[in-house]
C-alpha cells in the first residue's frame, strides 16, 4: 500500500447563508482503506459528501483525489476519475425495469470507456451487475419495474449503479438505513466482496454497530466538524465522541 | 434632454415594475409561472372600458369592480384547473399558456382592437419638469409603483397572511406541519398575481390603447423583468425594472428608437450567460440550477 | 355488488414478442400492421388527393414535424413554447441563401436545418443550466422579441419579408419530400429515442441528478436534444420558405408555437407517434374550420387546456392500450 492518500480534504467549509454546515474539516483516505463518517443528525456528514463530489460548492478549502484538487470540477467529471456515490434518499426511474436503471451509468463515458459495450449489450452487463449485487437470477426480479421494488432491492439497485461505473473510491451515503437486520447482512458481504477487489470505500452510517465490523478507521462529526478520527474501538472511547454521540445513541437509529 | 430622458427612465421603469410584480408574487409563493398574466392585465383593462361604455357606470366604481373581477378569476382558474395539475410543471405551463391565449385570441376574435378602447386618465394634467413636459398620469404611475412596492413589503413582512405567504415560498412541506393550507395560499398568491395584472392595467392602460397585442407584451414584459431580476425574488424585479428601464430610455434617445428592443434582448441573454438563476436568484440557486 | 374494470394483454400480442413474432404471417402482421400503415396511407395520399388538399396534407406533414421536435424536447425535460423560433430560424437561413447567395433549393434545405438548428440552440444554450420552467419563458420571448428586432431594424426585408424565392422542383416532388422526411424523422427518433441514448435524455427530465451521477455530462446531452429538435424545426422552415416562395415575420407567430403543443398533447406526449397523429387530426380540423377564422387559435387554446387536464393520456395512448388489451368487467366483492 503507497503511503499517498487516494482522496484527501484540507480545510473544508461550506456555508448556507448564515448556517456553517461544515467547518475546517480535513481529512485523508489510504487506497484500499473503509472508512467509516458517523454523526448525529445534521452534523455535516451528507454535506461533505456533497461536497466531495461537488453536487454542492464549497465555500472554501480544497479536494485532492490521486494528489490533484478537484474541487472546481463539475460533478460529472468528479465521476469520470473515478469516484462515485449512492445517495441516501433512492430515487430510481420508477416505470422502467431495474435492470433498464443501469443503463444509464452502463452509458457514462468511464463505463464505457473501461468496459465498452454497445445497444443491446447493456442489457446484458445490467443483468450481470445486478446478479452480483443479490437480484437472483431465476427470480426475474431485475425485470421488474422499479418502483415495484422493496427498500433492500432499491438500494442493492443504487449499489449496483454505483459498481457500474467501475470506480476506484465508492461513497456510500446510508446506504443501510431503512433496512431489516437481514437485508443489511445481505448487503454487507457485497462491501466486503468490493474491497478484495481493491476499492476504497466511504460509509456515512448511523448503523453503529454493523458499520465499526467492518469500518477500518471512522470519522466523527459534530456541529459540521470532526471531533475524532482513528480506529472504531479507540473512538469510541475518546471523551468528546461519547458527550456527542452516545449520550443519544438510543435514539439515533433511524 | 437629460433630465427628461432620466425621468422617462423612472416612469419607464415604475412601469415595467407594475407589471412584473403580480407575476412575480404567484411565482414566488406558489411555483407556478402564470402564462396567463397578459390575459388578465388585458381583461381587466376591457373590463373598465365595458362598464363604463356599456354599463354607464363611474371610473372608480368600474375600476374597482374590474380589479375584483380579475382577482376572482385568477381564484376560479386555480380552483378548476391549476388545482388538478398542480405540480406537473409540463401541465401547468401548456395550460395556463392556453387559457391566456384563448382569452386574448377572444378578445381579438370579437373585435376589440382599435383606437376608441382607451380608459381615461385620473388626473389630466401635465407638468414641465426641467426642461421635459410630463403629465400628471405618469407621475401618478411612479407614484402608485412605490407605494404598492412599500405595501406589499409591509404586508408580507408585518401580516399573518404575509408572514404564511413567506413561509409557503420557502418551504412548503415545513409550512404543512405548522398547518398552513398550501393549496389555499397558492390560491390566494394566484388570484392576488390577478389582481395585481388589473392594477398595473388599470393604472397604465390610460397612457395608451387596449389591444390583445399589449397582453402579449405584458407577458413578454413580466418575464423578462423577472428572469434578470431572479425569479422569485422581489429586489430582483425592482432591480431588473430599473436596468432595463434605464436601458431602454437611453437607447431611444442616444442611439434610436428601434434599438430598445435588441438591447432588452441582449440583456437577457447576457444575464443567462452570466448568472443563469438571475440578478438575486441566489436563494433558489440550489434548487433551480443543476 | 361493486364491478371494476380489468385490462388483460391479448394473446397475440404475447405471442408476438421477441423471436416468436416469426411463428406465422398473422402475428407478424399484428407486429407490423401499425407501422406498414401510416407509411402505405402518407405514400398513397398524394396519388389520390386534390390540389388543395395536397397542400394540406404538406402542412400537416410540417405540423406534425414541430410536433415531433417538441415531443423530442419535452422527453428530455425542456417545455417549449416557441416551436416558432426553430421554424423561424430555419426559414430566413432559407430564405437569405437563396435571396442573397443563389443557392438552390435542395442545398438551402440541409443547410438552413443544420444553421437553424445550430442558431437557436446557441441563443438557448444558457437556459439549459437551469430547470423547470425557465426553459419556456425564455423560448416564448425569444421569437417574439425576434420579431420587434426584425421590424425595427428593417434587416432581412423588415416588415415586408424577403419575396421571390426558388420554388422546389415540382409540386409532386414537394408533397414526397415532406411526406418522405415526415416518416423517416418519425421512425429514426423513434428509434433514437428508445435506444440507450434516449434513455439517458429521458433519465435528465425525470432525475437529472442521479444522470449527473452517472458521470454524464447532462449539459451537452441538452444541448444535443435542443440541437437535434430545432434542426427538424427549422427544416420544416425552410421548407415552407421553398413552398410559399416567400418569408418574412409571419414565421415567427404564434400559430406555430401554439399548433404543435395542441397536437403533441392531443395525440398523446411521449412517443413521437402520438405528436404526429394529433397533426393529423388537428390540422385537417383547423382547414374545415377556417370559416371560423380568428377564433381557431381560441378553439386551440381551449382544446389544449381540456385535454392536458382531463384527458392527459392522449388519443395515441388510448388507441394503443386498446390494440395490444382487452378489457371486461369483473365482479369485486363487497
Amino acid at each position: 500500500m503507497s503511503t499517498e492518500p487516494l482522496l484527501e480534504t484540507v480545510r473544508l467549509s461550506k456555508a448556507f447563508g448564515g448556517v456553517q454546515a461544515l467547518l475546517n474539516v480535513s481529512f485523508a483516505i489510504m487506497p484500499g482503506e473503509l472508512l467509516g463518517v458517523i454523526g448525529p443528525n445534521g452534523s455535516g456528514k451528507t454535506t461533505l459528501v456533497n461536497l466531495i463530489t461537488r453536487f454542492v460548492k464549497p465555500t472554501s478549502g480544497k479536494v485532492l483525489y490521486k494528489g490533484s484538487p478537484i474541487h472546481h470540477l463539475p460533478p460529472h467529471q468528479i465521476v469520470r476519475l473515478g469516484i462515485a456515490r449512492t445517495f441516501q434518499m433512492v430515487r430510481p426511474f420508477y416505470q422502467l425495469p431495474a435492470f433498464k436503471n443501469m443503463i444509464i451509468p452502463l452509458y457514462s463515458p468511464r463505463a464505457k470507456g473501461l468496459v465498452g459495450g454497445r445497444y443491446g449489450d447493456r442489457d446484458a452487463m445490467a443483468l450481470d451487475l445486478l446478479e452480483e449485487v443479490g437480484f437472483e437470477r431465476d427470480s426475474f426480479v431485475a425485470y421488474k419495474p422499479a418502483g415495484a421494488l422493496p427498500q433492500g432491492y432499491l438500494k442493492r439497485l443504487e449499489l449496483a449503479k454505483a459498481i457500474a461505473l467501475q470506480p476506484d473510491l465508492v461513497i456510500l451515503d446510508e446506504l443501510f438505513s431503512g433496512l431489516s437486520l437481514a437485508e443489511v447482512a445481505s448487503i454487507v458481504p457485497i462491501i466486503e466482496k468490493m474491497r478484495i477487489q481493491g476499492k476504497t470505500i466511504i460509509m456515512i452510517e448511523h448503523r453503529l454497530r454493523e458499520l465499526f465490523r467492518i469500518a477500518d478507521r471512522v470519522i466523527v462529526m459534530n456541529y459540521g466538524s470532526k471531533i475524532a478520527d482513528g480506529p472504531p474501538d479507540a473512538v469510541m472511547e475518546d471523551d468528546a465522541v461519547k458527550c456527542a454521540y452516545l449520550g443519544s445513541e438510543t435514539d439515533s437509529g433511524d | 434632454m437629460l433630465t427628461g430622458t432620466i425621468l422617462y427612465a423612472i416612469i419607464n421603469s415604475a412601469i415595467l415594475a407594475l407589471t412584473a410584480i403580480g407575476f412575480n408574487l404567484t411565482f414566488g409563493i406558489s411555483g407556478v409561472a402564470n402564462f396567463a398574466y397578459g390575459a388578465f392585465y388585458v381583461m381587466a383593462a376591457y373590463g373598465v372600458w365595458m362598464l363604463i361604455h356599456m354599463a354607464h357606470l363611474p371610473y372608480p366604481l368600474a375600476v374597482l369592480i374590474s380589479i375584483s373581477l380579475t382577482t376572482l378569476a385568477g381564484a376560479l382558474m386555480y380552483r378548476f384547473v391549476i388545482i388538478r395539475i398542480k405540480g406537473q410543471t409540463l401541465s401547468e405551463v401548456i395550460a395556463t399558456f392556453g387559457i391566456g391565449l384563448s382569452v386574448l385570441e377572444l378578445f381579438r376574435y370579437f373585435g376589440f382592437v382599435g383606437f376608441e378602447y382607451t380608459l381615461p386618465v385620473f388626473v389630466d394634467k401635465s407638468f414641465l419638469i426641467g426642461d421635459a413636459y410630463v403629465d400628471a398620469q405618469r407621475l401618478l404611475i411612479v407614484a402608485f409603483a412605490v407605494v404598492l412596492i412599500i405595501a406589499l413589503w409591509l404586508f408580507t413582512h408585518y401580516t399573518h397572511l404575509g408572514l404564511a405567504f413567506r413561509g409557503i415560498a420557502q418551504d412548503e412541506r415545513t409550512s404543512l406541519t405548522f398547518g398552513m393550507d398550501p393549496d389555499r395560499i397558492a390560491r390566494m398568491a394566484v388570484s392576488f398575481g390577478a389582481g395585481l395584472a388589473a392594477i398595473a392595467a388599470t393604472v397604465i392602460v390610460p397612457l395608451g390603447s387596449i389591444s390583445p397585442e399589449e397582453g402579449y407584451d405584458v407577458l413578454i414584459k413580466a418575464l423578462a423583468v423577472c428572469i434578470i431580476g431572479g425569479l422569485g425574488s422581489s429586489g430582483g424585479v425592482i432591480i431588473a425594472s430599473v436596468v432595463i428601464g434605464f436601458a431602454e430610455r437611453f437607447t431611444d434617445s442616444y442611439i434610436g428608437s428601434h434599438w430598445t428592443m435588441i438591447v432588452s434582448l441582449a440583456a437577457l441573454l447576457l444575464v443567462l450567460v452570466i448568472k443563469p438563476s438571475g440578478i438575486f436568484g441566489k436563494q433558489k440557486e440550489l434548487e433551480e440550477r443543476i | 355488488m361493486k364491478t371494476r374494470k380489468e385490462r388483460i394483454d391479448r394473446g397475440i400480442k404475447a405471442r408476438s414478442q421477441d423471436i416468436f413474432v416469426l411463428c406465422s404471417w398473422r402475428e407478424m402482421l399484428y407486429l407490423a400492421g401499425p407501422r406498414l400503415l401510416p407509411v402505405v396511407v402518407c405514400l398513397a395520399l398524394p396519388l389520390v388527393l386534390s390540389v388543395y388538399w395536397q397542400k394540406v396534407l404538406i402542412s400537416v406533414a410540417v405540423f406534425a414535424l414541430l410536433a415531433i421536435s417538441w415531443d423530442i424536447l419535452s422527453q428530455s425535460g425542456m417545455i417549449s413554447l416557441g416551436q416558432a423560433l426553430f421554424f423561424g430560424t430555419g426559414a430566413y437561413c432559407a430564405g437569405i441563401m437563396n435571396h442573397y447567395w443563389g443557392f438552390s433549393p435542395l442545398i438551402t434545405l440541409p443547410l438552413a436545418a443544420l444553421f437553424g438548428g445550430l442558431i437557436s440552440t446557441v441563443l438557448l444554450l444558457p437556459v439549459l443550466r437551469l430547470r423547470g420552467v425557465y426553459f419556456s419563458m425564455v423560448t416564448l420571448i425569444i421569437p417574439l422579441m425576434l420579431v420587434r428586432v426584425i421590424e425595427a431594424t428593417k434587416i432581412f426585408g423588415g416588415t415586408e419579408g424577403l419575396s421571390g424565392m426558388d420554388p422546389l422542383p415540382s409540386a409532386g416532388f414537394e408533397v414526397y419530400l415532406i411526406v418522405i422526411v415526415f416518416l423517416a424523422v418519425l421512425f429514426g427518433f423513434r428509434r433514437l429515442m428508445d435506444s440507450d441514448y434516449g434513455l439517458v435524455l429521458k433519465g435528465i427530465s425525470d432525475n437529472d441528478r442521479s444522470v449527473i451521477n452517472a458521470g454524464i455530462n447532462i449539459y451537452w446531452f441538452k444541448a444535443q436534444a435542443l440541437f437535434i429538435a430545432a434542426s427538424i424545426g427549422a427544416f420544416a422552415g425552410a421548407f415552407m420558405t421553398h413552398v410559399y416562395m416567400f418569408v418574412g415575420m409571419p414565421v415567427f407567430a404564434l400559430d406555430y408555437s401554439i399548433l404543435p403543443i395542441a397536437a403533441a398533447v392531443v395525440g398523446g406526449p411521449g412517443t413521437l407517434a402520438g405528436a404526429a397523429m394529433g397533426a393529423f387530426i388537428l390540422v385537417p380540423l383547423s382547414e374545415l374550420l377556417r370559416g371560423i377564422g380568428g377564433l381557431r387559435i381560441v378553439f386551440y387554446g381551449v382544446f389544449l387546456v381540456v385535454c392536458i387536464v382531463a384527458l392527459p393520456e392522449g388519443v395515441f395512448h388510448y388507441m394503443e392500450r386498446k390494440y395490444h388489451q382487452f378489457e371486461r368487467w369483473v365482479e369485486v366483492e363487497k
